[in-house]
Formats: structure tokens, sequence, C-alpha cells
């Protein structure tokens, strides 16, 4: 029973861990990136007694230490509650959807199985869709509370644009929950570890290439990011939502941006890219078509899983880093024109040719 | 006492004190926000009662989007002066909370009379598949109109909103 809990408490810790860990250090990426990709030096300046070398740790030493000394500014006529209440908001969300998405298959130890997910849900998809639906208050929420049009203006164009790219997204994932017959994340991810024809494997993204595009571009759009950051659109609403935040509260709204990138690379993972499976191989070791077999021990098996899952987090992240950089931002009205009259119908016809599809292949085999 | 016992009070207490919280509140803004902490709370009952899928999507629809929709339309209004109250509505309220706590109390007094145990869970009570099953086998044609009801709303709401502009 203790032992229990423990391994459940360790797992929550675990992902926590390193979510948060892979946010800060995203936010070192960016500015790197952003440098890589404007031909400049970028994100150098952090130096401890003068020494810059380390660039990573001495700016993830600096960034929150610069944030939390930062006078903590509320403004005079706005809902101090409110006001303090809204990063909670924003932050919250970002750092429990990763909850359900799992990391591995199972680890056994001894005569113990431990599913390497923090909590198995058989209703997973549902619960990120629900977590996420939370974030826009947030965004509403603190640009209420802080008496200020531009704010205001953001928070209002920011529940628009979330509300919208909610439905498409919910929308693009049903075609993979029709071909993998389940809501659970991690039944999900078992469901890509099959071959078609014996050499494909079976990941969302060759079953349900469509769904991905749409997918993404949406989550992307939840994220509320460029090309979708109209709530903060810098040139227009100065900062958007949290232009009259600073501080500490600045640097959970941050570092929510952050968890939410790290959230959607694992969802566009699990759905798309296999989650935790590496082609080819099987829990005991790797089965090559053609070639032959390579057998495994159980301890090597689930190490070159996380691996493998951890590292296609990571490059998910690293592309949606690189779309920032690379793309100008929308304009609303084409923001809005995108998700209600491309996606959103994309994602229906997407359903129906799938149940089509999946219907003739039945009666057909 | 047991645990989920102790969970429920807890859990009962808080989303009391929140839903008093929608009507005490002089600030609509945080008067929706109250809402959208009862609406919350009320998710996680359903969870405590072995029914994920309900809980999942009464926090989908109800928390993360009919909330936000109701905040959008405060946020654009901006009502910050309050209507004075009238003494009609203290009345009817009145009558209503009155009449709301009668059929409590018969409802209560009710399944305490004829008690006992209810019928025991099934398996796969609660899961999306037995809640697919009955919605679209045994409840199809409830379901059929509530979304034909929702369609002729949503064609009716945007034929207004043309003939405004």
């Amino acid at each position: 029973m203790m032992i229990d809990l423990g391994i459940i408490a360790a797992k929550a810790l675990l992902v926590l861990f390193m979510v948060l860990n892979l946010a800060g250090v995203l936010g070192w990426i960016e500015r790197k990136g952003s440098a890589l990709i404007q031909d400049r030096i970028g994100a150098n300046r952090a130096s401890i007694f003068g020494f810059a070398g380390l660039g990573l740790v001495n700016t993830l030493i600096a960034d929150p230490i610069k944030f939390l000394t930062k006078e903590d500014f509320v403004p005079a006529r706005g809902d101090r509650f409110l006001h303090t209440l809204a990063p909670c908001l924003a932050l919250f969300p970002a750092l429990v959807t990763f909850a359900v998405i799992p990391f591995g298959d199972v680890l056994i130890l001894g005569d113990r199985v431990i599913n390497l997910q923090v909590a198995n849900l058989n209703v997973g998809i549902l619960y990120i869709f629900a977590m996420a639906s939370l974030s826009v208050y947030g965004i509403v929420i603190g640009a209420w509370a802080s008496d200020n049009k531009f704010s205001l203006l953001g928070g209002v164009r920011g529940s628009a644009q979330m509300i919208s790219y909610e439905v498409a997204m919910g929308l693009s994932v049903i075609g993979v929950l029709m071909i993998y017959e389940t809501l659970d994340l991690q039944g999900i991810a078992r469901a890509q570890g099959n071959l078609l024809w014996g050499w494909l494997p079976a990941w969302g993204i060759f079953l349900q290439p469509v769904a991905f595009l749409l997918f993404f571009t949406a989550a992307i759009a939840e994220t509320k990011r460029i090309p979708f950051d109209i709530p903060e659109a810098e040139s227009e609403l100065v900062a958007g939502y949290h232009v009259e935040y600073s501080g500490g509260k600045f640097l959970m709204f941050f570092a929510g941006e952050f968890a939410e990138i790290v959230t959607a690379a694992g969802l566009t993972t699990t759905l798309f890219f296999g989650g935790w499976q590496v082609p080819f191989l099987m829990r005991d070791g790797f089965h090559f078509p053609w070639v032959g077999t390579l057998l495994l021990p159980h301890l090597a098996v689930t190490f070159l899983q996380v691996v493998a899952f951890t590292v296609k987090v990571i490059f998910f992240c690293w592309l949606q880093i690189l779309l920032r950089w690379s793309l100008p931002r929308f304009r609303y009205d084409q923001v809005m024109r995108l998700g209600w009259k491309m996606l959103l119908p994309l994602a229906l016809a997407n359903v129906a040719v799938t149940a089509v599809l999946i219907v003739v292949l039945q009666k057909s085999s | 006492m047991a645990s989920a016992e102790i969970f429920f009070f807890i859990l009962a207490g808080l989303s009391t004190v929140s839903s008093l919280l929608v009507i005490f509140q002089r600030n609509v803004v945080r008067s929706a926000m109250a809402l959208v902490a009862t609406l919350f709370l009320i998710a996680v009952l359903f969870l405590t009662l072995e029914a994920p899928m309900v809980g999942f999507l009464q926090i989908l629809v109800y928390a993360g989007a009919i909330m936000v929709l109701f905040l959008f339309v405060i946020m654009l209004l901006n009502p910050t002066v309050l209507e004075r109250r009238q003494m009609f509505w203290w009345g009817f309220g009145s009558l209503t909370a009155l009449l709301l706590i009668m059929e409590i109390v018969f409802l209560i007094s009710n399944s305490l009379r004829t008690g006992g145990p209810g019928a025991s869970l099934k398996e796969s009570f609660g899961s999306p598949e037995s809640l697919a099953q009955s919605l679209f086998t045994d409840f199809v044609l409830p379901f059929e109109i509530a979304s034909v009801l929702l369609l002729v709303a949503i064609v009716g709401a945007v034929v207004l909103a043309k003939r405004e502009a």
C-alpha cells in the first residue's frame, strides 16, 4: 500500500520535474534558436562572476532570480485577488495535463508491474481536453483584472481564439480515436506498436496524416504562439493579456506557455508518432522485418522506450520554436477564418472519410 | 467515517460555499469565477461516483466552454453598475428556493424510508463504451431530438445576428 503510493508520488514528481525543467530549458533554447535563425549571437550576456561560458546554466539561474526580485505590480484600479489568481490558473492546466501522457510501457521490477504513466484513465484524451479548456481562464481573468484596455482586448481575442481552436483540435483527434478504438492514451500508444503489412509501424502519422496537420496547427494556436499570438500581439496590444504583469506572476505566465509547448509536443508524439514506441522494438527486443531479431533484456527495452519518447518530445518542442521564428503573425480575422472555415470542415471531412474507410476495410477483410 | 465520506463532505462543503459566493458577490466577474469553481467541484463529485467520463465532459463543456463565453460577454459589456434589487425578484426567488428545499426534503426522506443499498455497480459502469451503448441504442431518440433542438437554436441565433447587422 505505502509502496504503491510512493510509486505514484515518484512518477508524478518525475513528470512534473521533467516538464518544468524542459520548460525552463526551452526558455533558453527559444532565445538561442531565434539567434540561430536570425543569424546573430544570442543569449550570451548572463555571466556569473564574469564567466558566461555555460550559457544554458547561467541563463537558467539568472532568469528566475531576475523575475523573482522584480517588483510585483498590481494596477491601482485592478482587482488584486483576481490579478493574483490568473497566473495560477494559467500555470495549473499546463502542468497537470501531462499526467495522462504515457512516457513508457510497463516497467517490471520483481513481481511489481509499474505502468509508466502517472494516471491511467480510460478517458485520458477527454481529461486532456478538459484541462486544456481551463487554460483560457488565466488569460481572460488576467486581462480583466488588469483594468487595461490593451490587456482586455488581448483577453477577448484570446478567449475567442482558444474556444475556436479547441473545437477543431477535438474533432481532429476523433479520427485517431476511431482507428485505435480507445480513449486511453496508453492504449493508443500500445496500438501503434503494430506493423502494417509487416513492415510499417502503425503510427498515427501514417494512418491519419490529415488529422496530424490539423491537430498540430490547432495545438500551436492553443499555445498562443506566433503565428497565432494575437492575444499578445506586441505591435498592436503592447503585450496583450499580460501587459500589467511583472516579476513572479509574469514568470508563471511565461513558464505556463513553455509547459504548454511541452504538453503539445507530448500529445503530438503520443497520438501520431507512436508515443514511446521505437520502430520494430517489441517487449522482448527488436524484430526487424526481413533481417531478423535482436533480443534485449527488459530494462534495456524500457530504457530505450523512455529515451525515444523524450527525444520525440524534444523534437516537437524544437519544431514549435522553429515555426515561431519562421512565420509572421496572422491577422485576427485570418485566425478566425482559418479556424472555422478551414480546420473545422477539414476535421469533419476527415472523420467522415475515416469512418467510411474503416467500414469498407472491415467489410472487405 | 470512511475516507470516501470525508472526501464527499469536503467537496460538498466547498461547492456549497462557492455556489453561495456566486450569488453574494457584488462583482460579476468574481461571481462567474465562483460558478466555474462550483462546476469544477461538481465534476470532481462525478469522479468520486465512478463516472470519470461525465466528470470530464462536465469540465469540458460547462467550466471550459460555456463559462468562457459567459465571461466573454461580461467583458464585452463590462456591467460595473449593478441594478437595484427589486422586491418582485426577492419574492420570486424565495418562493423557488422554498419549493426546491421541499423537494429535496421529500426526496431524502423518501430514499431514507425505502432505504437499503442500491444496485451494485457493473464492471463497465461509467466507461465510454457503456455510455455510448445506452446513448445510441436505448436513448437514441432523445439524443437526436436534443441535437436537432441545438441545431435550431444555432440557426436561430445566426439568423437574428445577421438581421441586426
